[in-house]
């Protein structure tokens, strides 16, 4: 499926939802129809782009975000779930902080870079909780149909070393 | 709904998907955790694979929870997605429903007017269809504690990470003489719902020497029908099936050699 479909949806605006939640830090309201996606919310509701659609089906995780800092696919989560919870995008990390997927290759068109650097910002805050885990496993849900995975993997071994304890 | 990863697939081309009405459950605290008894595990119905997968208490005593939870999609998939969920879709693809069947698992149903346990082996009717009423919601599911000296699920999907399963097996031997028969064998994406292989339990527990993956045939027959579909063929998935078997159990089985 093309995100052409995926504009926000109508509802009137009796059945509109306010929920308060934490975004990137700070605390944020919205007001949400019943049937919306996080990824419309924060696309089209809060004009936070950087979080980007592939699928559409949970494959892809171009739509990764942090919930109660946690990777989810945000096509996947219904937007009033996020009530009183934690969402994490990728515009809460700085930029100037990527250099090292930069210099590895690791990002050619982008698409699924956003979704790449959250999931990696997961494995560099938990790395010994994560230890039974390879770094590809814990990355099987992040697709990228230009670089062939080495570059993304290597870069973001180093930009974990280069973190490490580090939060952004 | 709770973790919503099956719901919300292709959720704006859905109209019909979205007209119906839906109770969230993702904010019932109550709902999350899991609990352990004397006698038994609890899993609430908004426990995710992700709640499983850090508990080294289960992975100590249900090995298998976690090899499944390991397999099902990747991390934005394991940390939202249910294993009651897992059930109430009915996939017969699903890779947490086969665990849960080959550790003798119960449902409990609840509505306005109560609530029954029933074990999960008798929960299908059929593709998609269950003997849940549509008033009922699945709140909490039931693993008794028991000890088992062998356990093994294989998921065989068209790659490694978070393909959907086009034949799975999960088996178990309890240990100790409690059961009559110690194995619980039970297959996935080869019939209309996951279900317990009877006639395959029947067949290792009678002693038959197995000395090649086809003399798992005959009772594979009379368990299952596999169907021809757009992931893969019938006579495939019984070849494969067999040989899943054959594999895992040589060598542990005194009688598959
Ligand atoms: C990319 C991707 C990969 C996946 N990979 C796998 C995989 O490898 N293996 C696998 O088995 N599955 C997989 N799935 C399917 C899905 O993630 C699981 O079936 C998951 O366990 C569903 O749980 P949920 O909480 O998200 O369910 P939801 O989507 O919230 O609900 C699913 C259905 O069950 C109903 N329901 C939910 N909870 C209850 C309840 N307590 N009582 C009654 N009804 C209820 C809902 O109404 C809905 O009809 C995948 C999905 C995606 C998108
Ligand atoms: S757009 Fe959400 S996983 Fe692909
Ligand atoms: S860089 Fe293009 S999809 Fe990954």
């Amino acid at each position: 499926m093309n995100s052409n479909a995926a504009h926000k949806p109508v509802c009137a605006e009796s059945d509109a939802i306010t929920i308060a939640f934490t975004l990137n830090g700070k605390s944020h309201t919205a007001k949400v129809a019943p049937g919306e996606r996080l990824l419309d919310t924060l696309r089209y509701g809060l004009a936070l782009t950087g979080t980007k659609e592939g699928c559409g089906e949970g494959e892809c995780g171009a739509c990764t975000v942090l919930l109660d800092g946690l990777p989810a696919n945000s096509c996947l989560v219904p937007a009033f779930q996020v009530r009183g919870r934690d969402v994490r995008t990728i515009e809460s990390i700085p930029a100037e902080r990527l250099g090292p997927l930069l210099e590895s290759g690791a990002t050619q068109c982008g698409a699924c870079t956003p979704g790449v650097v959250m999931t990696a910002a997961w494995i560099r805050d938990h790395r010994s909780e994560l230890q039974s885990f390879t770094t590809r496993a814990l990355m099987a849900g992040n697709l990228c149909r230009c670089t062939g995975y080495d570059g993304i993997i290597d870069g973001l071994e180093r930009w974990i070393a280069s973190e490490s304890g580090g939060r952004s | 709904m709770a973790g919503a990863t099956d719901l919300l697939v292709h959720w704006p081309i859905r109209p019909e998907a979205q007209d119906k009405t839906y109770l969230d459950l993702s904010a019932i605290s109550e709902l999350r955790p899991f609990r352990w008894t004397d006698v038994s595990l609890h899993i609430g119905a908004l426990t995710t694979y992700w709640d499983i997968l850090r508990d080294p208490q289960t992975r100590a005593e249900f090995p298998l929870l976690h090899e499944a939870a390991r397999q099902v999609g990747a991390i934005q998939i394991q940390s939202r997605g249910t294993w009651a969920g897992n059930i109430a879709n009915g996939s017969p693809a699903a890779d947490g429903v086969p665990v849960l069947l080959a550790y003798d698992a119960s449902v409990v149903l609840t509505s306005m007017a109560g609530s029954r346990e029933i074990p999960l082996r008798e929960y299908y009717t059929g593709y998609r269809n269950s003997v849940r009423r549509s008033d009922e919601l699945i709140t909490s599911i039931i693993l008794p504690r028991r000890r088992y000296d062998f356990s093994v699920f294989h998921k065989v999907g068209a790659r490694r990470a978070q393909a959907i399963t086009k034949v799975g097996i999960a088996v178990t031997r309890e240990a100790g003489a409690r059961a009559a028969n110690p194995w619980r064998v039970v297959a996935s994406s080869v019939a209309a719902t996951v279900r317990r292989c009877p006639a395959i339990e029947a067949f290792l527990a009678s002693g038959a020497l197995v000395r090649v993956p086809s003399d798992f045939f005959a009772s594979i027959d009379a368990d299952i029908r596999p169907i021809d579909d757009i992931r893969s063929t019938a006579s495939y998935r019984r070849t494969v099936l067999a040989r899943l078997l054959y594999h895992s159990l040589r060598g542990v089985s005194a009688t598959v050699v």
